[in-house]
């Protein structure tokens, strides 16, 4: 950890996509600094963006930290991300439709078949069904990290219902208030069209049976749901409703919603709900989050589900190890982007590896997200690594592990100044009729020194992402 | 629109007027207090909680009424649905719920009262005054019905916000003169006298309505001119003919804009229909209580109708 990639400086020298940058930074006195430090406070308290941590009680309303320093990638630098994430996207819904459908890669023995089918996240109510369009997964966020100018590694797929694309969206509107004159001077891509392109990514994708302009809603478990806000936002963006699981109700072939004037068929829904709680029916009877009936409205082509139920089987940790492979096999392409080496913990020789390492290796659960629940060797106490130890052994099969990266940093406003600090990027890689990328992601920075966890439920903040125009 | 947004902003409605209704009552309250004793003390603070339909729930938690404890249960008791703080805390809530149904404007206003609220909580009681704290619902109730008027979108949400408004006005109006009744009723000898004449007053101070209707009647107060002005009057902005033309008007737009009639538009231009053809005298001749609370009643399934017809979600 001696030295990691500084996004805006290299070797002493401004790297060109920050050019513009550094005079923006000398010229802005510390007291206007803070001025608009509390401005862009007041505008995410007043817009009502607020985000709820789990199992942490106190201020139900608290913000997610801005920070004004912008991340920026030049044009090239884009474009081969673009290219690397749509190959992506690509691929993992190719595998998502094979492993429901003949599981071609299993029987080429590329991947283990118990990886697939064995797999808690492998729905087994949709095997034989194949979505329209064969998509599963309709928005794809894919997390990157960097360690050096050219060098790009995939963290983590997510197939299932990636969240902070709000934010993402309300990052730029408010740097795009606070320093028009930032926007005039570099040349940004706008990122304003994605939910116009969200919109139409689910629209593309209704069921055969729709015969009309397709009625999209989005389904939130609820105003109790840390990300309740973000789920309004975007209804409110594409002016769809945002419904709850009351709200809709199944009669004959069709979803209907309850509104004033009656029922009303709805052909896409969005949802923000795991698949256990989707159908009371099919999943988890106990949810009075679903809709009862849902799956079999969903199974005969009625109305189509994003994503599609079972999409989580291609975004665990221990089938992302294979994502190359399913490039390579569906795509008949080499990856542009790669995979951190990674450790199955459930392979005997990797597990020993990993053991004897263990202070030096980032550790996680196969099923784990949101920084819960994983280990940084380097960073933390011995009795810390013990404990996992102890927790690996138990249980190997539910641990991966990956050597701890440089991670790369860029500039951010600090307490004293400016320092560096590290940060990661989330695209959301939109996979409908046709696959669909806005210039730009979601930067979440580890605001603590020497941190590397980025999550917000752990102290993260986030970041307006640009990416300048050729 | 949904029926559960629509419900939510029905609700918004309802709960901003009832915690107005709350604070209302206990200026109601408080001033007949003060006047000389008819049948001592007790039974007055007892009638308002009567008229509020809060006369059991009190009883359980607090036993005798005692003005300090009809405050708390009438402004910070959380266990009271009708309570001032429980009704603004659920106003907000729907109002989160609907978000994307509200401009920035009614949910500041919405969101600004809770704040407060939150505030207000944390005071020492001994430092709050009555007055304070009923000028204060009005204020924040104005508040938000000032932001919805001014920056909704005419469309059907802002009916069903107006007809919640409406129906939960109306309710009220008949609540709060019904406490005159519980006052006044056993003694007929004090119809037409002085003291019955300051109690009416009170009445109309409470509704804001005092300066209006000397502007409307002038002379001499009677208890006759009075229920005129609140029950019959389309002047007076809360009486229950104001009430029921504004609840019909609003019925009337959803069933044009959805072009569809349900019961509701037919129970309440009845209901209005009854009320353009009655006079003061035939109401003291049913005797007035008997006539607020058949008003009372037939809001009230007016109220269920309505959720039968647009916000239960269950019409075919």
């Amino acid at each position: 950890m001696t030295s990691c990639f500084n996004e805006m400086y290299l070797q002493g020298a401004v790297r060109p996509p920050y050019a513009r940058l550094e005079g923006w930074t000398r010229a802005m006195p510390a007291e206007l600094r803070q001025m608009k430090q509390a401005e862009a406070e007041a505008l995410f308290r007043r817009i009502g963006i607020t985000f709820a941590v789990y199992g942490e009680g106190g201020d139900p309303d608290r913000l997610i930290p801005f920070d004004m320093f912008p991340r920026v990638f030049s044009h090239a630098e884009w474009t081969r991300l673009e290219r690397g994430i749509k190959q992506r996207a690509q691929a993992l819904n190719a595998f998502l439709v094979d492993v429901y459908g003949r599981g071609e890669i299993v029987r080429a023995g590329r991947i283990p078949a118990r990886l697939v089918y064995q797999n808690a996240a492998y729905e087994k109510s949709v095997v034989g069904f194949v979505p329209p369009k064969g998509v599963y997964s309709h928005i794809v966020g894919v997390d990157l990290v960097r360690t050096g100018p050219d060098e790009f590694f995939v963290l983590e797929d997510n197939c299932r219902t990636p969240s902070g694309v709000s934010y993402m969206l309300e990052n730029r509107e408010i740097m795009m208030r606070m320093f028009p004159d930032l926007f005039r001077e570099n040349r940004i891509l706008p990122i304003d069209s994605y939910s116009e392109r969200l919109r139409r990514t689910l629209a593309s994708v209704a069921p055969a049976k729709c015969d009309r302009e397709p009625t999209v809603v989005i389904l939130t478990p609820g105003h109790f749901n840390s990300a309740y806000y973000e789920h309004s936002f975007l209804a409110d963006l594409m002016g769809v409703e945002l419904v709850e699981g009351q709200d809709l109700f199944v009669e004959g072939e069709y979803v209907y919603m309850r509104t004033t004037e009656g029922p009303r068929r709805v052909d896409v829904i969005y949802r923000r709900l795991d698949d256990a709680y989707l159908d009371p029916l099919c999943f988890r009877p106990d949810s009075m989050l679903g809709v009862a009936g849902l799956m079999d409205v969903y199974r005969s082509g009625g109305v189509s589900i994003c994503s599609a139920p079972g999409a989580g089987v291609a975004d665990d940790k221990a089938v992302y190890t294979y994502v190359p492979e399913m490039i390579r096999f569906y795509l008949g392409e080499e990856p542009i982007l790669n995979n951190v080496p990674t450790w199955q913990c459930g392979r005997d020789d990797e597990c020993r590896y990993v053991l004897e390492h263990l202070a030096e290796l980032v550790v996680k659960e196969v099923h784990g997200s949101g920084g819960y629940g994983m280990l940084v060797g380097p960073k933390s106490s011995a009795a810390e690594v013990e404990m996992f130890r102890a927790r690996i052994k138990a249980n190997p099969g539910n641990y991966i592990a990956q050597p701890t990266l440089a991670l790369s940093t860029t500039p951010t406003f600090v307490a004293d100044g400016i320092a560096p600090r590290h940060v990661d990027l989330r695209p959301y890689c939109l996979v409908g009729e046709s696959i669909d990328l806005v210039p730009g992601g979601l930067t979440r920075v580890a605001l603590t020194d020497g941190s590397l966890v980025v999550n917000s439920s752990q102290g993260g903040g986030v970041k307006d992402t640009w990416v300048l125009a050729e | 629109m949904l029926s559960r947004t629509a419900d939510n902003l029905y609700w918004i409605a309802r709960r901003m007027e009832r915690a107005e209704t709350a604070a209302r009552l206990l200026e109601v309250g408080a001033r007949i207090s003060l006047l000389p004793s008819v049948h001592g003390y007790r039974s007055e603070w007892d009638s308002l909680l009567r008229a509020g339909g809060m006369a059991d729930g009190f009883a359980a938690k607090y036993g005798d009424p005692v003005q300090r404890n009809i405050e708390s249960h009438l402004f910070f008791d959380h266990d009271n649905p009708s309570s001032v703080a429980a009704c603004i805390t659920a106003a907000r809530e729907n109002g989160r719920i609907v978000r994307t149904a509200l401009t920035a404007q009614v949910w500041d206003a919405l969101n600004t009262a809770f704040q407060e609220l939150r505030a207000l909580e944390r005071r020492e009681r001994s430092e709050l005054e009555l007055s304070e704290m009923t000028e204060w619902t009005m204020r924040h109730a104005a508040m938000v019905r000032g932001a919805i008027d001014a920056t909704l979108l005419r469309n059907d949400g802002y009916n069903f916000l107006n007809i919640g408004y409406y129906l939960e006005r109306g309710d009220s109006t008949a609540r709060l003169m019904d406490v005159k009744y519980y006052v006044l009723l056993p003694k007929v000898d004090y119809v037409g006298s002085g003291l019955d004449n300051y109690q009416w007053a009170t009445l109309l101070r409470a509704m804001s309505s005092q300066r209006a209707f000397h502007w409307a009647y002038g002379g001499e107060v009677t208890a006759a001119k009075i229920a005129h002005f609140l029950i019959l009057n389309p002047q007076c902005p809360r009486s229950l003919i104001t009430c029921v033309a504004g609840m019909n008007n609003h019925l009337g737009r959803l069933a044009k804009a959805y072009g569809r009639m349900t019961e509701a538009q037919e129970l309440s231009a009845r209901l209005l229909a009854g009320l353009d053809s009655v006079s003061v005298e035939a109401i003291f001749e049913e005797g007035l209580h008997e006539f607020l609370s058949r008003f009372i009643r037939d809001a009230a399934s007016l109220g269920a109708v309505i959720h039968d017809s647009y916000l239960s979600g269950d019409m075919r």
